[in-house]
């Protein structure tokens, strides 16, 4: 008969235990917002972020051990980016309709979301790792942390400017629209998604459905649009 | 599902494929997106039974999209140093750049919107 601390050791080295405890962790998560009314300041991803990382540093796990077993889920961002063309080719008679402001807006807003992060990242002194990881921030994780790793940035600071990015937005565009006097749900809806990618809107979904339809194109086109930006202005920051 | 799931996996490949060949600096994925929205506005009405298993494996992947960045996330405790000495610097440009962003985006909507004078009904 083994002990218990031999079963630990035996676990702890194998990727179920991992893999179990992210999905585990993820459906409490996604359990603790759905019964708090979906508020964003407890967002399942942030929430699940700091749980495990709780449990990561409490039991001593490296993370190259942990990521063996999440791996599995890391994986599907890739699918999951792809998918984002069934929502995208069901809405286009929408989108085409209102081509030229959602042209303009998308140009003029991924140009914001990177060159306010330029600016705003050399006033303050960030440095060029960061930075790097900063700029795809506005754009859905999987897309922004690609984006990220291509250029030398660090993929996992990228996953969390990320997700800040989307709960900060998602917390102050109804604030922010109604003291602007905006009642526009197409463009509060647009602005949103892309600022703040599928995190806001899930958000945009709540206040108002056409808000959420408009912030889904917006996450959409802004994956595509800033994987071209952002590389632009990385090679602008290194020449 | 099973069929869906494939073929998105089939487009991944087709895009990460198309950018190894050509040595463009945009994500695979991103690539594989933009290729199945073209086909799947081409097939309009046709291939029903794949296209629905495809919208079937999208909407359970973009329903848990979330989850999918848990594991990365995690990967910032091994980042702790970074992200505590330029803590308040990163909070600074998290918030402003967001609010920036906005603003430019719901303005430029607008403003183009009113240059096009017409109205999209159910707005």
């Amino acid at each position: 008969m083994k002990s218990p601390v031999d079963l630990w050791v035996y676990l702890s080295t194998s990727p179920l235990i991992w893999l179990t405890l992210t999905l585990c962790t993820w459906i409490f998560a996604s359990e603790i917002s759905r019964r708090l009314d979906r508020n964003p300041l407890v967002n399942p991803v942030l929430t699940s972020i700091l749980l495990l990382s709780l449990i990561m540093t409490v039991f001593d796990i490296p993370y190259q051990q942990f990521f063996q077993g999440a791996q599995f889920v890391h994986f599907l961002l890739g699918p999951a980016t792809v998918a984002i063309a069934v929502p995208l080719s069901r809405q286009w008679e929408r989108v085409r309709r209102l081509l030229l402001p959602i042209a303009a807006a998308l140009l003029a807003g991924s140009l914001a979301a990177v060159s306010s992060v330029l600016l705003l990242g050399a006033l303050t002194g960030l440095s060029q790792e960061v930075l790097i990881s900063f700029l795809p921030k506005s754009a859905t994780a999987g897309v922004a942390m690609a984006i990220s790793a291509s250029l030398g940035g660090n993929p996992s600071l990228t996953a969390v400017l990320v997700i800040l990015t989307g709960i900060i937005g998602a917390l102050i565009v109804t604030p922010f629209m109604n003291l602007m006097g905006i009642r526009d749900y197409a463009a509060r809806g647009f602005a949103v998604g892309l600022t703040s990618h599928g995190i806001g809107t899930a958000r945009a979904y709540e206040v108002d459905e056409t808000a959420g339809l408009f912030a889904g194109i917006a996450m959409a086109l802004n994956a595509v649009a800033t994987s071209i930006v952002v590389p632009l202005a990385a090679a602008w920051l290194n020449g | 599902m099973l069929r869906g799931l494939a073929a998105l996996l089939f487009f991944q490949l087709l895009g990460e494929s198309l950018v190894f060949l050509t040595g463009v600096p945009v994500p695979g994925p991103v690539v594989g997106l933009v290729l199945l929205f073209l086909v799947l506005l081409a097939l309009r009405g046709r291939w029903r039974e794949t296209v629905a298993a495809v919208e079937a494996a999208a909407g359970a992947l973009l329903g848990n999209l979330g989850l999918f960045f848990v594991p990365a996330g995690v990967g910032v405790v091994a980042l702790w140093g970074v992200v505590q000495d330029e803590g308040g610097a990163i909070a600074a440009v998290l918030v402003l750049s967001a609010i920036f962003t906005l603003a430019v985006t719901v303005w430029t909507f607008l403003a183009a919107r009113r240059l096009l004078g017409h109205k999209d009904t159910a707005a």
